[in-house]
């Protein structure tokens, strides 16, 4: 077999199969790990810090233990060093600066929302009943809350986040292009531009936000079998399973973790979580299975943040517009704790801030910053984001200050489709891609030309509602990733992935991959696959994961990396399927291998109608009465797959405001988008992610925001506060693709899960600003809210960081009585 | 989201509920549709002993016409008042205001009368009420009393009800053919409102003989606005001949400052939103 696709009767990939998860996602009538009832089960509930930095003095958990129904309540100091520890696999530098991260503190909190105690409980309202009864002391101490604060305080004497560290300062990393031989010397170039060129410098913010996942995390261990069966809701199975064992010493093969359905996760449940550790820790001290399911209000609290950036950024260009340098400098909040990832996705970021310019100098660097707020890691994008963000604005920024047309400038600078593939200032060998068709194609969709006539009019007559239109030309690296960058990069683990190929008696097919869905869509996509490569039909084809007894061998999904990697690997072992399988139908057919073709899920004897379907062969070897002499009765395959390189899709993204100057209201007039993600398997599930992939990236700069006030306190606590959108606030969005397959896997996919949010965010920035240059405006921060937008045209003012309360709508004290 | 333990009674009649509540007096919260009290409970912001349910009393469900007004019972759902063909023929900023409210979720198991009197500023109907000038009647172990309007919202989730009263109808004078419209400024869909406009006008031809004007969320409780109502009596329902009167819409007002807008954007917004809340419902908008 080739590599490519072969036209076969139906095929597969390209069509926009229904997902075949959907019906139990959907209606819930499935395994979430909540729906998991033990016999004899016990429930947790969490006892949690309302500071954000405070000494634990005492802790009377007298009163929770004598409470009906309750079986153990635990502290950090009863439970010590064996509940492990929660671990941050990329340590960026050498001599990164990390706290140690107990799952439940002994002495000290770090952040509101930190565990101090545990009930455990026959129910789960017995446990939260309990919980309350549970009197801490603390002894307050100063907070480190404010980044740029925080990141001075060793040389101010502000507030250290873990005193005993002296700094607040975990990281500094830098990549310099002069220093890595990948193109100029940046401050050269700025100097140039300074006296002979243009030079943009911006500061911008990237707000703190919260994933939000639909689910909430919930996790079910259960000791009394053999091994240790963790059920949890979770990105990340087999990385849990890892780090269970790496810090409990409770040996790898010992524990079983599942990651049944999992309803999302956006990053936010790529974590090797402290609450997953303490029940882990409760069900092996007590012998008996345990539940712990969070609140809402604890998942917003506690599980993951993510973003959270101050951007300093200098552009250098020639008075023509042709860039000549970039310059990065990044703070970057981590929260308390250096999570899984950690300080490695700013770093992620790093690589894209050049995105599909031709900057011929650039220097990027991140001081990653230890705060008294929730720990932040991987959010939908991870990094890459904020590079698109930065310099999507900039790239906008700088065509006004030439007075072009932004595409026009983005054309100026962007890498043309001859040039593939392209190695960047930054590294990185970009494999394929066609920026004018996509850009084309968008403008084409858009009607870009009768928007800007519209706009044009409409500042002419000094309208109330003005037009802005917003552009985004973004590229990203996805596929997470090639081990020995992560290993040049000192990540603690490789990128493959692996996948399984089980042939069966019956004739139908199990696949089995190391990714783990949540909701993405792998059973209906690594569905089609199978059936095309093996010419089986679809519905015959199952798709089993995230489960490490099942799944033994996986690294998971995040980072846009299913398909690219885990796809290729599945496309690897489903080869190796029909390599064991010709030999077999050879010897079944009295015809010599070499005579035999593959097509349509059947072997023929070449000029003959002789053939033997591969379902056929799979009982044949079952039976195992007549095979090759010396060969093994199996077609059961295998593939363990390192990508080459990252891969790189596109798009151009256009997006139209519509914003009223009265009020400062945002609202979206219409959104474009034309992405080349390679060869699409399922045009369906495409859109899926597309779509909901811009609405996130749209919510980031509109809407979310998650706020602290001074006390520490995070004042988005609920959904009343944190605005997370609905359909209600959306409009339909146009989208389309164009095509540059991949040339680094076999079927030429490009990763899709990120992208919509990745590009999304600075085109509808873009857009405000652009509806407001006439006055005077060239920047609104995020969330672009009716009141910065107003305050912009009225004072010139970008709006700040939120500090403010938030409104109460629900009755705390006494009040009205209904 | 576990609540706390709590004992529960559902009566079937007021006295029944009267006397429940007169029995375990602060220790018991009265629930209506339980769309603002079941999120406290959940969160345990608050944790009452007993909570009373009104949702078996079928006397206090219902709209009916008493001649020169309505009669629109406490536990009646908003989908319900909303629908309601009296409601619409005589106080159409009702019915506007209620396709504003919340989601269709909400407004089939919130109640009309539950919402008013858990009195939160920001709540759609309390603007509407003060506008249209509406009774609230209360009934405690003495018998019934009436409460205007604007007596009866206090300050932020109070209201003039005693502990030992139950909200059990509002009445709302008649305004037939007065157009209405209600403006609901909101960063998301399913979002309280940062302030809404809540207006009424009757016309007599071009001019606009009489308006008023309910402030939502412009303070500690629903507001009007008079001096606005006032100065647009007798004006030309034109953008012009509005916006000089609305612009006295933030007049005597104390708006939050928050995450969605500090008090001065506030006081900007009234009066945007009152002048295009006016025109709409003079037909010009």
């Amino acid at each position: 077999m080739t590599a490519t696709q072969e036209p076969a009767a139906q095929q597969e990939i390209g069509r926009d199969r229904r997902r075949k998860e959907d019906q139990r996602l959907i209606t819930g009538r499935t395994r979430w790990t909540d729906n998991i009832t033990l016999p004899g089960m016990l429930h947790l509930a969490m006892v949690r810090s309302p500071f954000p930095h405070a000494r634990i003095t005492n802790i009377d958990t007298a009163a929770a233990k004598a409470a009906t129904n309750v079986v153990a309540v635990y502290t950090g100091a009863d439970l010590g060093e064996g509940q492990g520890a929660c671990i941050n696999a990329w340590p960026v530098v050498t001599d990164q600066v990390t706290p140690a991260h107990l799952p439940m503190p002994i002495d000290r909190v770090a952040f509101a929302g930190e565990t101090v105690a545990v009930v455990v409980a026959r129910s789960a309202a017995a446990a939260r009943d309990a919980a309350e009864l549970v009197e801490v002391d603390y002894e307050e101490l100063p907070a480190a809350l404010d980044l740029k604060e925080a990141a001075a305080a060793h040389e101010n004497g502000g507030a250290i986040a873990h005193p005993d560290l002296g700094t607040n300062v975990s990281a500094v990393w830098r990549f310099d292009s002069a220093e890595a031989g990948t193109g100029g010397d940046v401050e050269q170039a700025i100097a140039e531009a300074r006296e002979n060129g243009i030079v943009i410098e911006r500061e911008y913010r990237q707000q703190r936000l919260i994933p939000a996942f639909m689910e909430p995390r919930s996790t079910v261990v259960d000791p009394t079998g053999e091994q240790i069966t963790v059920w949890s809701a979770t990105q990340v199975p087999h990385i849990l399973r890892f780090a269970m064992a790496a810090t409990t010493g409770v040996p790898e093969s010992k524990i079983r973790v599942i990651a049944p359905d999992v309803g999302g996760g956006f990053g936010g449940k790529l974590q090797q979580t402290p609450e997953e550790m303490i029940t882990f820790a409760v069900a092996r001290r007590l012998g008996k299975p345990v539940k712990f399911t969070e609140t809402r209000s604890e998942s917003l609290l506690t599980a993951h943040h993510g973003r959270d950036q101050w951007q300093r950024l200098t552009l250098a260009a020639t008075k023509e517009g042709r860039v000549t340098g970039l310059k990065v400098d990044l703070l970057a909040d981590l929260g308390a704790y250096v999570a899984i990832v950690g300080g490695g996705v700013p770093v992620l970021g790093a690589f894209m801030f050049n995105a599909i310019y031709k900057f011929p100098a650039y220097q990027f660097q991140t001081t990653n910053v230890l705060t008294n707020k929730t720990w932040t890691d991987a959010y939908r994008g991870a990094g890459r984001p904020e590079a698109t963000f930065a310099i999507e604005r900039l790239m906008d920024e700088l065509a006004n200050e030439l007075g072009k047309d932004p595409l026009e400038v983005r054309e100026l600078n962007w890498i043309t489709h001859e040039e593939f593939p392209f190695t960047t200032v930054a590294g990185l060998e970009y494999d394929s891609g066609n920026y004018e068709a996509a850009t084309a194609r968008a403008k084409e969709m858009f009607g870009y030309d009768a928007l800007r006539a519209e706009q044009a009019e409409r500042r002419a007559r000094g309208d109330k509602v003005q037009l802005g239109l917003g552009v985004s030309t973004f590229t990203e690296m996805c596929g997470l990733a090639p081990s020995r960058v992560l290993g040049s990069l000192n990540y603690g683990a490789g990128g493959w992935e692996h996948a399984e190929v089980r042939m069966l008696a019956t004739g139908k097919v199990e696949v089995v991959t190391g990714a783990s869905a949540h909701g993405q869509g792998h059973e209906t996509a690594f569905s089609q696959i199978a059936a095309d490569r093996l010419g089986v039909p679809f519905e015959d084809v199952e798709v089993l994961h995230g489960d490490t007894q099942i799944s033994h061998k996986g690294l998971d999904t995040y980072g846009s990396r299913s398909l690219v990697v885990g796809g290729e690997a599945l496309v690897r072992a489903l080869d190796k399927v029909i390599d064991k399988a010709r030999p077999v139908a050879a010897h079944l057919l009295e015809a010599a291998a070499d005579d035999l073709e593959f097509s349509g899920g059947r072997f023929t004897v070449k000029g003959t109608d002789q053939g033997m379907a591969i379902q056929e062969i799979a009982t044949a070897v079952f039976a195992a009465h007549n095979l090759p002499d010396g060969m093994e009765p199996s077609l059961d395959s295998e593939a363990t797959y390192d990508p080459v390189n990252f891969n790189y899709p596109h798009g151009t993204h256009l997006c139209a405001v519509e914003v009223d100057t009265e009020t400062g209201q945002v609202k979206l007039r219409k959104y474009v988008c034309c992405d080349d993600i390679g060869v699409v398997i399922n045009p369906l599930i495409v859109a899926g992610q597309v779509h909901g992939g811009l609405v996130q990236g749209i919510a980031q700069a509109l809407w979310e925001e998650a706020v602290y006030d001074e006390n520490g306190t995070l004042v988005t606590g609920s959904f009343v506060d944190y605005l997370l959108p609905t359909a209600a606030d959306t409009i339909s969005f146009e989208i389309d693709h164009t095509t540059s397959p991949s040339t680094t896997n076999s079927l030429g996919t490009k990763g899709v899960g990120e992208a919509g949010t990745i590009a999304s965010t600075p085109a509808v920035v873009n857009a405000v600003v652009d509806a407001l240059r006439p006055y005077g405006v060239h920047d609104v921060a995020m969330p672009c809210t009716p009141e910065r937008v107003w305050r912009a045209i009225n004072e010139g003012s970008p709006g700040g960081e939120t500090t403010e309360a938030a409104m109460p709508h629900f009755d705390e004290t006494e009040g009205g009585v209904q | 989201m576990i609540p706390a333990a709590f004992e529960y009674v559902a009566p079937t009649s007021v006295e029944e509920a009267l006397a429940a509540l007169a029995e375990h007096g602060d220790d018991a919260k009265i629930i209506a549709g339980g769309q603002s009290l079941l999120p406290v409970l959940r969160m345990r912001l608050n944790a009452p002993e007993w909570v009373i349910d009104l949702g078996r009393i079928d006397s206090l469900r219902g709209v009916r016409d008493e001649g020169d007004h309505l009669v629109i019972g406490a536990m009646t759902t908003h989908h319900d008042v909303g629908q309601d063909p009296l409601v619409h023929e005589h106080a159409l900023l009702i019915s506007k205001a209620i396709t504003h409210l919340a989601d269709a979720q909400v407004r089939h198991r919130g109640t009309f009368g539950g919402a008013l009197a858990h009195a939160d500023p920001a709540g759609d109907l309390g603007a509407p009420a003060r506008a249209l000038g509406a009774t609230f009647v209360a009934q405690g172990p003495g018998g019934s009393r009436e409460i205007s309007a604007e007596d009866f919202f206090v300050d932020l989730f109070e209201t003039a009800l005693s502990d030992d009263e139950i909200l059990t109808a509002v009445k709302v004078p008649k305004y037939d053919g007065w157009g209405a419209t209600y403006e609901k400024f909101v960063r998301i869909a399913h979002q309280w409102p940062i302030v809404a406009v809540a207006a009424t006008v009757r016309m007599d031809g071009d001019t606009i003989a009489e308006a008023r004007i309910g402030l939502t969320n412009m303070g500690s409780t629903p507001l009007r606005a008079q001096a606005a109502e006032q100065a647009l009596v007798g004006q030309p329902a034109t953008e012009e001949g509005v916006a000089a009167a609305a612009a006295l819409a933030a007049e005597g007002t104390n708006p939050p400052s928050d995450l969605n807008g500090d008090a001065d954007y506030r006081r900007h917004l009234a009066t945007v939103l009152t002048r295009r809340a006016v025109l709409s419902a003079a037909g010009r908008g």
